[in-house]
């Protein structure tokens, strides 16, 4: 995290009630950073619609502070809405890279889980955990928005969680420290991690 | 007279701590992980192709610059309308010449076609 944030744990250390600072610190940018998740929707199938209609009038996102982006230049969030095809893999990878940190993923809908319906078809990936790692995964075929809204309801819960000394957070890339990620150097693209079954949710 | 200012200074230096202050406390706080991945070009996910140089159309030059000259005119007949009543014909004549030397001009622009946006 940035150059002030990242001394910050070292510095309040020597302190007294330096926890204190550390812990109303860490309330604060949690607070600020759920309240405006700005997704970049990758809307690839029929989970789009029950996407749009999350975002439209009557199951309204933007009283999460949810606004939809175009760019992912603009976002934090991705939500992976759709059957992942793997032509379509290596598109979201690099979109998935082009997002600045912190970032995380929702993975909407059965063929985003584990490939859904299609399971057994030559050309779908089979998850999109895969190729990204996913904060919080939303199952229905397709869910309803209020599912949707539950699921940005838990990564704000999983966001709250997150503190600012390392090993203390709850996505991937918290746990770690952004500088940690490259591990051989600050050019180096983060390896992402292997699927296992301890693969946090 | 002056210190009617002091506020607009004072209003003008706020706007410029805030927007400061805020681009200063964000380049402090958030994180920064540059890799060649991230930093390559954004086209919807697929590697860039082609140049990114735009062609721009003449006509807005010419407007702008129609624009640029009519509003500066526009600019000095203000002062003159508080303070005509009280100087009398002479400065009615004198903005007329004024206007008249401008308006050749837009005649020009007018007859050259400048005015017309399609074509």
């Amino acid at each position: 995290m940035g150059i002030l944030l990242e001394r910050l744990p070292g510095i309040t250390k020597g302190l007294p009630g330096g926890q204190l600072l550390l812990t109303t610190a860490d309330y604060f940018i949690d607070l600020s950073r759920k309240s405006s998740l700005w997704p970049m929707t990758f809307g690839l199938a029929c989970c789009a619609i029950e996407m749009m209609a999350s975002y439209a009038s009557r199951f309204d996102f933007d009283r999460f502070g949810v606004i939809p982006r175009p760019s992912p230049r603009q976002a934090d969030l991705m939500i992976v809405a759709g059957t992942v095809v793997k032509k379509m893999a290596e598109p979201i990878l690099q979109i998935y890279h082009q997002m600045p940190e912190p970032r995380f993923v929702i993975s909407m809908g059965s063929c985003a889980n584990c490939g859904g319906p299609y399971y057994d078809s030559y050309s779908v990936l089979k998850g999109v955990d895969r190729i990204v790692p996913v904060d919080v995964y939303v199952a229905g075929c397709p869910p309803r928005p209020e599912a949707l809204q539950y699921a940005v309801v838990k990564l704000q819960e999983k966001i709250a969680r997150m503190g600012l000394a390392k090993t203390s957070g709850a996505s991937l890339q918290q746990e770690r420290g952004s500088r940690d990620v490259a591990a051989e150097g600050p050019r180096i693209e983060p390896p992402l991690p292997p699927r296992t079954p301890a693969t946090e949710k | 007279m002056m210190e009617a200012y002091a506020a607009v200074y004072a209003f003008a230096l706020l706007a410029v701590a805030f927007a400061a202050l805020a681009l200063v406390a964000a380049r402090l706080l958030r994180p920064s992980l540059a890799y060649a991945r991230k930093l390559s070009t954004y086209e919807c996910g697929i590697p860039p192709s082609g140049t990114s140089e735009v062609k721009l159309n003449i006509r807005f030059y010419v407007f702008a610059l129609l624009f640029l000259i009519f509003d500066v005119e526009a600019l000095y007949v203000y002062p003159w309308a508080v303070t005509a009543r009280e100087i009398g014909a002479v400065a009615l004549a004198e903005m007329g010449v004024f206007l008249a030397i401008l308006f050749l001009g837009l005649a020009y622009a007018w007859a050259r076609g400048a005015l017309v946006w399609e074509g």
